[in-house]
């Protein structure tokens, strides 16, 4: 050792017992989780279970429940609002999706191409997602009004019509408008996915499939859509999950009515459990909707998967 | 198979004019090898062809078609993109197939043309791998074979092998070129390597500012450069071009070095030229003029020297490269002494660079 040449010798250095805590592996681990399992804990695990067992007790708002076992749920299957809102909450995934992608996907093809003020385009595509889902409604809600409707008015204005239009009197306009309303909204955030998306396809292979004689349908069928549809998959679990869960729009416009024909899973379980005061009720509601969320989750987890095609090295 | 005639072709992309009037004729069946430094136009000129960019002024006709106006699907060219451009959702076989599978094939004639494409290039066992699954050689073959397959015209190759590694490069130039011998179709290739031009061209068109320095073939350009640019560009290691003028039937470099003159150049008394001498050229000679060895470079088929001739208070040390097929023991400082092949002198005038 050179140390001994120099007759210098490196101090020994005792260590504390929190030095030697803090440089413990385990310590360390648990130490930089438990911010994030504390918050999951708290955030979501404890409410997800206290909603579960609420769902099986009778439990009301001042009261705490007993055990009522599946008596919550009995009543449930019987009841003909909780199935008109089971209706509901498919259709309105099922259509406002379809609408959203339609028109999502069209606006990112469209957007894709060299437009003049591309940029600004981009930035008011998605002031639709920007603006808080509230003040969406509120701004609906005057669109649909009975009486101050601003398409009424116009209707009317242009000799179209002579009576305001009738959006949300009655059950199925009360749909169709709502429904509109979610896919205005839902639009932004897939047209940017897709958008992103379609950037990464390298133009190069539309140079190859235009010199291969493609037409632009084909170049669309057998080159965009291919290798978009990763990312399709994913942002169209989100967007289900999201439209399924929806309860901002519905409760500001029609608060579920006229008669709950618009009554979301998530809005009649909220007015079950706080303004009826039937918590257990409620949560039942809210936990029948696991299965459907589970199911689109593991859609998710499939889709996510990367397909044959993208496995293997990348050396480009 | 087709001739291919470019006339007086122009290119702007705004008011950037990257083409200013480029004229190339390449006969039925002929290797044509665009070559140039990044920037010169080679690619866009390609692009043109294909008809990936329009033509802003001037005419392109493949056969006795003009097809300035004729889309890319029509013009019957196949094309091999310098990343390859393969599809990377579908397999080596669908990729090969899908300009037929566009065209309505039926399964068959599919099957036939894929099946004989990948035995030209020897992709019969990858036929059912995706792109991601395969080398950086043989995605450039699958790339070969989706062209291959669409009998074509004219081959366009845009700078195909700059993604490969040197021993790759070198291999799949001769494939490439063997290819070419088989099939004897047109092709347009352009790389900015003037080895990949010299070694697989019948013809070379040398671009620099969007402009042709000269076309002609390989050993044409090497040995009568028409100007310092192609002088410079063709060859390795590049030919020494040494700064002067004439005087008393001899070349005076910069240093004040004397330098043997061929005899027609002799009457050009006082003129300022460039003195081009390539390395090869220059030989041993116990006789000559005499350089400090700066440099030694065995690369054991010969040696390359860098010598420094003399000192100029202008334009620093004068030294220049030479090539010999002896084996050099020098050490640096020592004195080596030269003389150039006075038949393989290239003079330039210096104002315009046009070789005299």
């Amino acid at each position: 050792m050179s140390s001994t040449t120099t007759g210098w010798v490196r101090p020994k250095i005792e260590q504390n017992w929190l030095t030697r805590l803090l440089d413990w592996k385990p310590f360390l681990i648990i130490l930089c989780l438990l911010p994030a399992i504390g918050l999951l804990a708290v955030f979501l695990t404890y409410p997800l279970g206290l909603g579960i067992w609420l769902a099986f007790t009778d439990t009301t708002i001042g009261r705490s429940g007993r055990w009522v076992g599946l008596e919550n749920f009995e009543f449930m299957i019987e009841d003909p609002i909780f199935w008109n809102a089971v209706f509901f909450s498919v259709f309105y995934t099922g259509i406002a999706t379809i609408g959203k992608f339609a028109l999502g996907l069209w606006l990112a093809l469209l957007l894709n191409n060299h437009l003049p003020f591309k940029s600004l385009l981009r930035a008011i595509i998605l002031l639709p997602w920007i603006v808080p889902t509230v003040l969406t409604a509120v701004a609906f809600w005057w669109i649909y009004n009975p009486q101050f409707s601003v398409i009424s008015w116009m209707l009317i204005e242009l000799g179209l019509r002579d009576t305001n239009v009738d959006f949300i009197n009655t059950a199925w306009p009360a749909r169709w408008s709502l429904i509109a309303a979610n896919i205005w909204r839902g639009i932004p955030f897939v047209a940017i996915s897709l958008l992103a998306g379609l950037q990464t396809i390298s133009p190069s292979l539309y140079e190859a499939a235009l010199l291969d004689g493609s037409t632009a349908w084909q170049r669309f069928r057998y080159i965009t859509f291919p290798m978009l549809l990763p990312i399709l998959a994913i942002v169209m679990t989100f967007s289900i999950i999201f439209t399924f869960t929806d309860f901002q729009l519905v409760y500001a416009i029609t608060r579920g009515g006229p008669v709950n024909s618009t009554h979301l899973l998530a809005t009649l379980a909220f007015q079950r459990g706080i303004p009826a005061g039937q918590l257990g009720e409620g949560a039942a509601i809210a936990v029948s909707m696991i299965p459907f969320l589970v199911f689109a989750t593991l859609f998710s987890y499939f889709a996510l998967a990367r397909r044959k095609w993208q496995q293997g090295e990348s050396n480009d | 198979m087709a001739t291919v005639e470019i006339r007086d072709v122009k290119k702007a992309f705004g008011s950037t004019q990257v083409l200013h009037g480029v004229s190339v004729d390449i006969e039925d069946g002929q290797f044509v090898v665009l070559v140039g430094p990044s920037g010169c136009g080679k690619s866009t000129l390609l692009r043109m062809l294909a008809g990936l960019e329009n033509i802003t002024g001037g005419e392109i006709a493949i056969g006795d078609r003009v097809v300035n106006k004729v889309p890319p699907k029509d013009r019957d060219i196949a094309m091999v993109f310098q990343n390859y451009a393969l599809y990377p959702h579908m397999t080596v076989y669908q990729n090969m197939a899908f300009s037929m599978k566009l065209a309505g094939a039926p399964k068959e004639v599919m099957d036939q043309e894929v099946q004989k494409a990948a035995r030209i290039l020897g992709l019969e066992q990858l036929l059912h791998r995706f792109p991601r699954q395969l080398s950086g050689g043989q995605r450039q073959r699958v790339a070969m074979g989706r062209a291959i397959v669409r009998n074509p015209q004219v081959f366009l190759f845009d700078e195909p092998l700059s993604n490969l590694d040197a021993k790759l490069r070198v291999q799949m130039r001769s494939e490439i070129k063997e290819l070419h011998q088989r099939l004897k179709v047109t092709t347009v290739y352009v790389t900015h390597d003037q080895i990949e031009a010299m070694t697989m061209a019948d013809k070379i068109v040398v671009m620099n500012h969007g402009r042709i320095e000269q076309a002609g073939a390989p050993l044409e350009l090497y040995d009568r450069p028409a100007n310092l640019f192609v002088a410079g560009f063709i060859g390795s290691p590049a030919m020494n071009l040494l700064m002067g003028r004439i005087s008393e039937g001899a070349f005076i470099d910069a240093g004040a070095t004397r330098w043997p003159l061929p005899a027609q150049y002799a009457s050009m008394e006082g003129r300022e030229v460039v003195y081009g001498i390539r390395p090869e050229h220059l030989r041993l000679d116990p006789n000559g003029i005499e350089g400090r060895v700066h440099v030694v470079e065995p690369t054991g088929s010969e040696t390359q020297v860098m010598l420094r001739t003399s000192m100029c208070a202008v334009m620093g040390d004068i030294s220049l490269i030479g090539a010999f097929r002896e084996r050099i023991t020098a050490r640096p400082d020592e004195a080596l002494s030269i003389s150039p092949e006075l038949s393989l002198v290239h003079i330039f005038d210096k104002a315009s660079g046009q070789r005299i």
